[in-house]
């Protein structure tokens, strides 16, 4: 049995019911009915295992799966918050590649366990980024000849 | 003997500089734990697009071939499984390599792979054409029914859960039918103008691959790897050979357990090598000595997980169903250039098929010697820090799902997908089959509504989808897989995790 709390289960797969359900009655009721012949079988067996799964985990017999520790959530969020930043409004608003210089520079200093009072650590991480940022424009704009978004600088 | 005629394709100076940058890299990123075949493979498809479809596939099978034999690095000398398919090397190999035998157990790692690998190639040279033109064969029912026990399939055999497993093949099954349905022109599930024109696939499988790992990395916070690299002391290559063949037992029983493993849709590397392993300790006259650095327990893990390999894309270049994630991500990557698996691929694009088949067959002897002199340098990739990694692989994402259409809609989807599937891991949701759903969902609904017309104008749909031979065999062979799954749960016999074997 996994040491999971119990509502951690309850709620994922509660809302993995209400995706399932809410899909199956818009499958049953958007016109032309033969677009969504498919569409139905398929949430109808999605709808009936999702219900099954929350069922099993509001009676406590779900049996897979970690879950999320407060410490796990503790570090994943820093880095998820400057991760979706980057991906729904920086790259695009500031150009791939700025954003991306961005990102990653403080991607890998909230994770880089060196010490941040050393100005080694500082320069170190200044020259990871540099190299990251000349490989991808390499492979990118040069190899691939990949259009990217430029806002600012480049 | 078709093949033979396509070898000088592979030979081509580009060509051949591709299938070195594959096999090189692929050993190197292998060796990186956290970065599975399957989504190095998927990083590396928006590389492909301005190659020709030859070309493409060479980079591609290359990296796959190497990816899986250079996770052995990391299994032997840091005890972390580069791949799932690695889990076993590390019961013998890292034992070896404390005591002070990592070059050796390298060695025989590689030897036995590309052994074991080449035996898999062949197979997958000669059972393909055949399976191809018995493929011919196979209606729109059939191919329905092939489709959703592609998903069934890996569903129940490559989750902890058998019900969360179908469940996830029910999510991409829902997925891929977002955007226009292709009869009648109607918006289904349009919740966001990106995903418009349907879910892309590539881009869906770098987030489905990429940034659940990416998340897992942030999650370990600022801990250093705690895995301690050990130094590997020089080892003459001539007497691993002349170990490994003196250990044919254990080479026979590991290349012929990842041979037929690999043609089962689903079983994947993981359950290869460790069958492998438990089978050549089985037949062993010396059984005591696995687990405590016998070569034996490297040589039949090493050929069984190779072995697998090219079986496992005969489902995929016969009946056009992946068997396997790495397969799913192959096909996509044959998609992009408008090539369909099956026959058509072996009529109409031979140059294609064989050109790629072969590179496979020429990259296992590359992977054996490359590997031998690269494990010191892809041992220190290993050590590469989590936040570097991160960072990497989420920059890679990102640009990589960017490339396929120019896109910042794709870019949305990969990183919602990826972000959602990292939470369904978190719940004992796969990755696996919601990815067979999305990509055999097409071939699933296309054949339904053609099978549908069929049966409107000849019979009822029910006996026309559920009669037959070949009907009865296919839906018979969906509810066994569901229903051993299903009995395996209940005995509580699953295969060892790779989390469970790292603690």
């Amino acid at each position: 049995m996994s040491d999971l709390p119990l509502n951690q289960h309850r709620v994922a797969s509660g809302l993995i019911a209400a995706v399932g359900v809410w899909i199956a009655y818009l499958s049953y009721t958007q016109e032309p009915q033969a677009a969504f012949l498919f569409p139905r079988m398929i949430s109808t067996v999605f709808a009936v295992l999702a219900l099954w799964t929350f069922g099993k985990a509001v009676l406590g017999r779900s049996k897979v799966g970690q879950g999320l520790s407060k410490q796990d959530m503790k570090n994943i969020l820093p880095g998820l918050i400057v991760a979706l930043v980057y991906i729904f409004w920086a790259a695009k608003g500031l150009g791939f590649y700025t954003a991306s210089t961005i990102a990653f520079f403080i991607l890998i200093s909230l994770y880089d366990p060196s010490p941040n009072a050393e100005r080694r650590t500082w320069i170190k991480r200044i020259i990871i980024t540099a190299g990251f940022l000349a490989v991808m424009y390499g492979l990118f704009a040069t190899l691939l000849n990949v259009y990217t978004p430029r806002e600012i600088f480049f | 003997m078709e093949f033979l005629g396509y070898f000088g394709e592979v030979f081509t100076p580009f060509n051949f500089m591709l299938l070195l940058i594959g096999t090189i890299g692929g050993l190197i990123l292998g060796a990186t734990p956290g970065l599975s075949p399957t989504m190095a493979v998927a990083l590396l498809i928006p590389f492909t697009f301005r190659l020709e479809a030859a070309q493409g596939l060479i980079l591609l099978g290359a990296a796959y071939t190497s990816t899986v034999a250079g996770g052995a690095v990391s299994a032997i000398l840091l005890k972390i499984p580069g791949a799932p398919a690695n889990i076993a090397t590390t019961l013998d190999g890292h034992t070896m390599a404390q005591k002070g035998e990592g070059a050796k157990a390298l060695q025989l790692s590689f030897i036995s792979s590309a052994i074991g690998g080449v035996f898999g190639v062949l197979l997958l040279i000669f059972l393909t054409p055949v399976l191809a033109k018995w493929a011919l064969a196979f209606g729109p029912s059939h191919l329905f029914w092939l489709a959703i026990l592609g998903v069934t399939v890996i569903g129940s055999l490559d989750s902890s859960s058998v019900v969360k497993g179908l469940l996830a093949g029910c999510i991409g099954m829902w997925l891929a039918t977002i955007g226009f349905d292709d009869i009648m022109g109607a918006q289904r599930f349009i919740f966001h103008p990106a995903v418009g024109g349907g879910i892309n696939v590539i881009p869906a499988l770098i987030g489905l691959f990429a940034i659940p790992q990416v998340i897992t990395m942030f999650a370990k916070g600022k801990s250093q790897s705690a895995a301690e690299v050990i130094v590997v002391q020089k080892s003459p290559i001539k007497a691993a050979f002349v170990e490994v063949f003196s250990r044919k037992r254990a080479l026979a029983i590991g290349t012929a357990v990842g041979s037929i493993i690999g043609l089962i849709p689903g079983v994947g590397g993981q359950i290869a090598g460790l069958v492998a392993y438990d089978q050549s300790k089985k037949f062993s006259p010396e059984r005591e000595k696995f687990g405590t650095g016998h070569p034996e327990g490297v040589v039949a893990a090493e050929a069984a997980n190779n072995a697998m390999v090219g079986p496992s894309l005969v489902p995929l270049l016969t009946l056009s169903i992946p068997g396997s994630p790495t397969a799913a991500v192959l096909l996509g990557g044959l998609l992009i250039h408008g090539i369909f698996p099956g026959s058509d691929l072996f009529d109409n694009h031979p140059e294609v098929a064989w050109t790629f088949i072969n590179s496979m067959l020429i990259g296992q002897i590359l992977m054996c010697i490359f590997g031998l002199y690269v494990a010191g340098l892809a041992a220190s990739v290993a050590r590469v820090p989590h936040s570097v990694m991160a960072a990497v692989v989420l920059g890679l994402a990102v640009f990589g799902s960017y490339s396929v259409q120019n896109s910042m809609g794709d870019v949305y989807v990969m990183a919602s997908l990826g972000v959602g599937m990292y939470f369904l891991e978190r719940f004992g949701f796969s990755a696996a089959p919601l990815v067979l759903g999305l990509i055999l969902g097409p071939i699933a609904e296309a054949n339904f509504v053609q099978g549908s017309m069929i049966a409107n104008a000849t019979s009822n749909l029910w006996s026309y989808f559920f009669n037959g031979p070949l009907n009865v065999t296919l839906i018979f062979v969906v509810v066994a897989s569901i229903a051993y799954s299903v009995w395996m749960e209940l005995r509580n016999k699953r295969y060892t995790t790779k989390e469970e074997i790292v603690e």
